[in-house]
């Protein structure tokens, strides 16, 4: 069944005109017409270094990386948690910083792709995406690394997935197949269609690591 | 979004107060619910009160009595990973792996999974279409509308809508205990009347009020627990919600079925428990296929599909038959 915008208001007993629909629209005010808020100060350690911004309590981790800290390497997609190109570590662990509202990361440790580096080289999955062409038009980048990087720390320290066949036996980094990792990664899109280059980096470096 | 405070509770008492007392303010937890709605204007809050730095209520226990006691702050990348809950009860890991992203759930609590609201698009959507879940009295667009993601099971005129939690069909099929603390002290609250049905009122998922926090669910120790799988039917193999989806659990002698538990997603506004076909699957063999399907079909004959999702009630029948049957391999 295919679904279209017509049918999907008719369904709702509406006329699909233009002035019928218009009327049964609500206006959305748009965020800065409503009411001013006041900024609060939050301190996170940010690739490292403790920084400290005053954002507005709706302020998304999102926003505050690129927008306040201009950390732009972390990419806004859907801003919907849907596509996972923000994705961000905090404490280790993978998030998508669009759901996230910066407030709420006071003393975390939050890791960026701008991060990952050491000492001007780059973490063995960036070397990967270069070497296995991981990357087309490379806005789904940041967030697939950053994503890669904490899910294979996830096997290794053995959580089963919807891929795993018996998830009451023990995990182990060697039974991470490049089936686990399609469905490890399956939060993050790339409309590219990059998928199979994105799987052989993870893999190789899994195995390396 | 729109503009809100936020502030931090360190005392789950005063927090319960402060939700008590006002109707603007909302608990946040992961958030990855309630800040889509948020985005997608189907909830304003005005005040946010962050409950993850109360105390206590994270762990994940497996008890003398083999009963499992859940936080409701774990994360659910948690408790799919722990070890017992993966060896007592399969079908509860399952349930959460099968369940968002790798990302979503690294930050998702378990009080909030179960609280997650229906993605029927008409709600989520904010076009300002009729949504009796969204502004009450306004008419369910889906119900004449585009519904083949919606109910087959106890619907109303008023909403069709399914809720969305992979878990919380895990849980009812466990018959599962939700604790909670209100106003008035703690009280426990089994998982079959924490759900409601929309009746007239589908603006209410589930029976909790103002100045109720869910502190932790209790999953009792089952013989059925071991043997026991989550299946889930969706569009793609991979993070979406379901069409349709089983948690079983069985206790099982030879091949002979000795005791079944079954629910399921994606079927009813809450998990959907399939009393009349466990009672008809008791003494029967799991290589007896015919026989099976038949008393599948006793929990379908009151099915009421609508104008777009007939084909759920053949499909949810197949899914209750190779759940059974993975379930019944694991003994």
């Amino acid at each position: 069944m295919t679904i279209n915008r017509r049918e999907f208001i008719e369904g709702a007993g509406l006329v699909a005109g233009g002035l019928a629909v218009t009327g049964a629209l609500e206006p959305v005010p748009a965020d800065s017409a409503e009411q001013p808020a006041t900024r609060v100060p939050v301190t996170a350690i940010v690739n490292g270094q403790a920084r400290t911004i005053a954002v507005e309590p709706r302020t998304t981790l999102l926003d505050a990386l690129r927008e306040q800290l201009r950390l732009t390497g972390t990419k806004k997609g859907c801003d919907r948690g849907e596509c996972g190109a923000c994705t961000v570590l905090v404490d280790g662990r993978r998030v998508l910083s669009c759901m996230s509202l910066a407030l709420m990361q006071e003393g975390k440790r939050i890791t960026t792709i701008e991060g990952l580096e050491r000492e001007g080289k780059l973490h063995p999955l960036q070397a990967a995406f270069v070497e296995y062409d991981g990357f087309q038009c490379g806005f789904c980048t940041s967030g697939q690394i950053m994503s890669g990087v904490a899910m294979i720390e996830e096997a290794r320290a053995g959580w089963p997935s919807a891929a795993t066949p018996d998830v009451a036996k023990p995990f182990t980094l060697a039974d991470l197949s490049p089936r686990e990792i399609q469905e490890r990664m399956s939060g993050n899109l790339c409309r590219c269609a990059c998928y199979p280059n994105i799987v052989a980096a993870v893999n190789a470096t899994a195995k390396e690591l | 979004m729109h503009a809100f405070t936020l502030s931090r509770a360190a005392d789950a008492g005063k927090a319960i107060a402060t939700h008590g007392s006002d109707p603007g303010v909302d608990f946040i937890a992961g958030g990855t619910d309630l800040l889509g709605l948020m985005k997608d204007r189907a909830t304003l809050p005005g005040r946010l009160l962050d409950i993850n730095a109360l105390p206590g209520m994270t762990a994940i226990e497996v008890r003398s009595d083999g009963s499992l006691r859940i936080g409701a702050l774990a994360r659910m990348s948690d408790v799919a990973a722990h070890p017992a809950v993966r060896q007592r009860f399969p079908v509860v890991s399952e349930s959460l792996l099968f369940a968002a992203s790798g990302q979503l759930r690294n930050m998702a609590s378990i009080g909030g999974n179960i609280m997650q609201r229906t993605r029927c698009a008409y709600f989520r959507d904010g076009d300002g279409l009729p949504c009796n879940k969204r502004q009450p009295g306004s008419g369910c667009s889906a119900l004449h509308g585009l519904n083949r993601g919606h109910a087959i099971f106890g619907w109303s005129e008023s909403c069709v809508a399914t809720h969305p939690s992979d878990f919380a069909v895990a849980l009812a099929a466990l018959d599962a205990t939700i604790h909670v603390r209100g106003l008035r002290g703690d009280r426990a609250i089994a998982f079959s009347d924490f759900h409601r049905l929309p009746g007239d009122t589908p603006e209410k998922d589930n029976v909790l009020g103002r100045g109720d926090l869910i502190v932790g669910v209790e999953v009792p120790a089952r013989i059925e627990g071991r043997a026991s799988h989550y299946l889930k039917v969706r569009d793609r193999q991979s993070y979406e919600f379901a069409l349709v989806s089983t948690a079983a659990a069985v206790a099982i002698d030879g091949r002979t079925l000795q005791s079944v538990r079954l629910a399921m997603g994606g079927v009813a506004h809450r998990p959907w428990r399939l009393v009349a076909t466990e009672a008809a699957l008791h003494g029967l063999s799991l290589d007896d296929e015919p026989r099976l399907k038949a008393a599948i079909a006793t929990s379908f004959t009151d099915a009421r599909p609508l104008a777009h999702n007939a084909f759920k009630v053949e499909l949810a029948q197949r899914c209750v038959l190779r759940a059974l049957q993975t379930a019944g391999a694991r003994v």
